[in-house]
């Protein structure tokens, strides 16, 4: 069976609320079927609002989206098959888990018989057979969790969206849904549109990601690329950590750039500029910089230790490197007896390639 | 033995449940002192009003009081036949001083509703009783008036003779105890009490009803909509609330009148002819209408505060689950909503059980209630032993309809708020 790839499309769609303010700008976006696709950005950056459009419960005030090629925003949510898993779960109170899962499948008066067999098996999927008769209420927060991914994929739509659904969750629990969310995707195939503001959940459980801002996507790639190759400082900036250069191109050539610093000048890799004179903003992840490297760099730079942050398996050194106060390092915890002190001078070095020219800030 | 718990005594050697007591004791006292307030407040203008009405119900005192030598006489005769002498001469002794301490009136009364007719005689023998002879009192009453040969009139007194009596119960439910002592029911064309009980819960079973109608749909509007518009219209909701219930009664009264603002709107748009204006006001329909828009708030806010908790979201996951949006609303939403219901209801049913001003104001003959005769016989008739009475029975009818509700929808279930 080969995939469709635009199973889901964004064509062009503009959202918005007031008639002033545009919350989604042109939006365009092609969901390949059984894709497993987040929506990543900061509150208020429109991915809800894309999401809600998605299911129904808002119109593009421009521009159509297609679900398997069928423009769908005439039809409406109850007819659109989605399944949803909301933030704060949204199950019913007054129904007792089985009916909760039950619902979906009475409201398309499937046979009685059935609907036991898929309750069944969607509730041993999430690891909750023989909770059936509990109410919502008498369960805990990751079981409600569960019993709402079950819910939302127990009538078997071809997509399913989720947002925030970890957000109440804690930590660990966090972490162990994360996990069993990407097991449940990967064992049905289903396509997942997820909604989240941690990047951290968006990098492990994602096949893409669509960064959010301002109404935009700002990049859609895979995590890795998204984060080995932010394609402009506000990607880079928001997706891990990031020390960051303001400066101008005073060289250009070769794919590689000379960038021209309050104090001092780096060589970069320009990636969105293009001739001497613009302002860039030089970006590098604190694990591509290293100290006193044995390989030739062709950065080197001497820093000044202001700060040291004991995390267990990495340190973190704040340093002031060519006017940059806020420079991170992450050391990994090793044998090796670095110099780590405060106040003492080190030396840094990094390669121009994983120096990133990107747009000025 | 193991069965037995050890105690545990805490680190001073004091057994651990007495420190606990000791420990507790200065809150319990702390709480009780707060709620004294109110628990006097509740004893004297609540429990002890409507002990008080009790014992009026039922008390029969003031006849046994006023004739206590004719009762002590009546203790041997068996009331089939005319009493003997030592009645006539009892009764004639207690009902002297009567009419001498100029008490008798009362007594009249009293008898009078025991058996018809019998104030003009027993006034007759006030008036004649001075110029008896000592005597053979039984020839000289009888001789007054022939009545007194009547051994009805004698049973009459003798039914008064107990200190305590159900009889204004019976009385509330178009019955009494006949001549015989069974209970019968009074001739049809006097059971009117009958009639206003049903009408008073005819009246407050379709308040209710058009209260829930009206309410729900304002409710919803106001828990989904934004606050400044939700605000607003809570306001409206509230504002008659804060007018008096006066003033709203007889604004209905000015718009319902034969030639007032509705009927007048009613004959310009075509619907009726001038001189055949429907009669809005004066029976049930004022009632109704009245009502309805004075109770509405109490069904409102209970609707409205169950409704805010209930999270958008669920309408919208039933919808995405494929629901239509009817059967999402009355799958979901409509069932977390049935604690406001309840609530609602209740209330509403219970006040306009026991409605009184606007009822009285815009009721006329066909539309007056229950509480409306109450206020009739505790001003007009003041015959307030029976108001109690029925006062009584309008409580107890409460009392079951809020049982009934207990068992049917639980009270664990009302939310207010």
């Amino acid at each position: 069976m080969s995939k469709k790839e635009d199973f889901v499309k964004f064509d062009k769609v503009d959202k918005s609320y007031d008639g002033k303010v545009l919350v989604v700008k042109d939006l365009n976006l092609d969901i390949e079927e059984g894709e497993f696709v987040t929506m990543l950005g900061p509150s208020g950056s429109g991915k809800t609002t894309c999401l809600m459009m998605l299911a129904g419960f808002e119109t593009p005030t421009n521009g159509e989206i297609y679900l398997d090629k069928n423009p769908i925003s005439n039809i409406p949510p109850h007819k659109r098959g989605i399944g949803m898993v909301f933030q704060n779960y949204a199950l019913f109170p007054h129904m007792t888990v089985f009916e909760n899962l039950a619902f979906p499948l009475r409201v398309r008066k499937i046979s009685k018989e059935d609907i036991d067999k898929k309750v069944e098996k969607a509730l041993s999927m999430v690891s909750l057979s023989g909770f059936g008769n509990r109410m919502p209420g008498q369960l805990s927060g990751g079981q409600q969790q569960r019993v709402a991914v079950a819910r939302a994929l127990v009538f078997d739509p071809s997509v399913v969206l989720m947002d925030e659904p970890l957000g109440a969750l804690d930590k660990n629990l966090r972490e162990s849904m994360q996990y069993e969310i990407k097991h449940i995707h990967e064992s049905i195939g289903v396509t997942v549109v997820y909604v989240t503001h941690d990047q951290g959940e968006a990098l492990t459980m994602s096949n893409r990601i669509a960064v959010f801002n301002d109404g935009k996507v700002q990049q859609l790639s895979s995590p890795d690329k998204l984060y080995e190759e932010p394609v402009n400082s506000f990607v880079a900036e928001f997706i891990g950590e990031n020390n960051t250069f303001a400066g101008e191109i005073s060289d250009i050539s070769n794919g590689s750039c000379k960038v021209k610093l309050d104090k001092g000048e780096i060589i970069a890799n320009p990636i969105s500029v293009k001739s001497v004179g613009e302002k860039t903003t030089v970006s590098i992840r604190p694990e591509r910089a290293l100290i006193n490297p044995k390989d030739k760099m062709d950065n080197n730079q001497k820093g000044k230790i202001e700060e040291v942050i004991y995390h267990g398996d990495h340190t973190r050194v704040r340093l002031n490197l060519l006017g940059n106060s806020e420079f991170i390092l992450k050391v990994p915890n090793s044998s090796q007896n670095l110099d780590i002190k405060l106040g003492n001078e080190i030396n840094i070095g990094w390669n121009s390639h994983d120096a990133r020219a990107l747009d000025p800030k | 033995m193991s069965s037995e718990t050890q105690k545990i005594l805490t680190t001073d050697g004091i057994p651990l449940e007495e420190s606990l007591k000791q420990a507790e004791k200065k809150n319990k006292i702390k709480a009780f002192l707060l709620v004294t307030p109110l628990l006097l407040f509740l004893i004297i203008t609540y429990i002890i009003p409507i002990a008080d009405m009790f014992s009026r119900s039922i008390d029969d005192k003031m006849v046994t009081n006023m004739l206590p030598k004719t009762y002590k006489a009546m203790e041997q005769w068996d009331g089939k036949e005319l009493p003997p002498e030592e009645v006539f001469e009892a009764f004639y002794l207690d009902y002297k001083i009567l009419v001498e301490n100029k008490t008798a009136g009362r007594l009249q009364t009293q008898l009078n509703y025991e058996k018809n007719g019998f104030k003009s005689v027993l006034k007759k023998l006030a008036r004649k009783q001075k110029k008896f002879e000592e005597g053979n009192y039984k020839e000289q009453i009888i001789k007054v008036h022939k009545r007194w040969r009547n051994v009805d009139y004698w049973r009459a007194i003798k039914r008064r003779a107990p200190a305590y009596t159900y009889s204004k119960y019976l009385k509330g439910v178009d019955m009494y105890s006949n001549e015989e002592g069974k209970i019968v029911q009074v001739s049809e064309n006097r059971r009117i009490h009958r009639i206003l009980w049903s009408r008073t819960l005819e009246v407050a079973f379709f308040v209710t009803l058009f209260c829930f109608l009206m309410a729900y749909p304002i409710a919803h509007l106001l828990a989904t909509l934004p606050m400044k518009y939700s605000n607003l219209l809570m306001i409206c909701v509230l504002l008659p609330f804060w007018t008096s219930l006066l003033v709203r009664t007889a604004s209905w009264m000015i718009l319902l009148q034969q030639q007032g603002l509705v009927n007048d709107f009613f004959v310009w748009i075509g619907l009726v002819t001038d001189d055949n204006r429907p009669e809005m006001m004066y029976n049930k329909t004022g009632t109704y209408v009245a009502m309805t828009q004075i109770l509405l708030p109490f069904m409102v806010l209970p609707l409205y505060s169950v409704m805010k908790t209930i999270s958008p979201s669920l309408m919208r996951a039933g919808k995405s689950l494929g629901a239509t949006p009817g059967v999402a609303f009355f799958k979901i939403y409509f069932p977390l909503t049935i604690p406001g219901i309840g609530a609602g209801c209740l209330l509403v049913f219970i006040l306009a059980i026991g409605y009184y001003i606007t009822p009285a104001l815009v009721g006329g003959a066909s539309g007056t209630l229950i509480s409306n005769q109450i206020a009739y016989h505790m001003k007009s008739t003041l015959d307030w032993s029976f108001a109690s009475a029925m006062g009584l029975m309008l409580l107890t009818g409460v009392l079951v309809i809020y049982w009934i509700y207990n068992k049917l929808v639980g009270v664990d279930n009302i939310k207010l708020g």
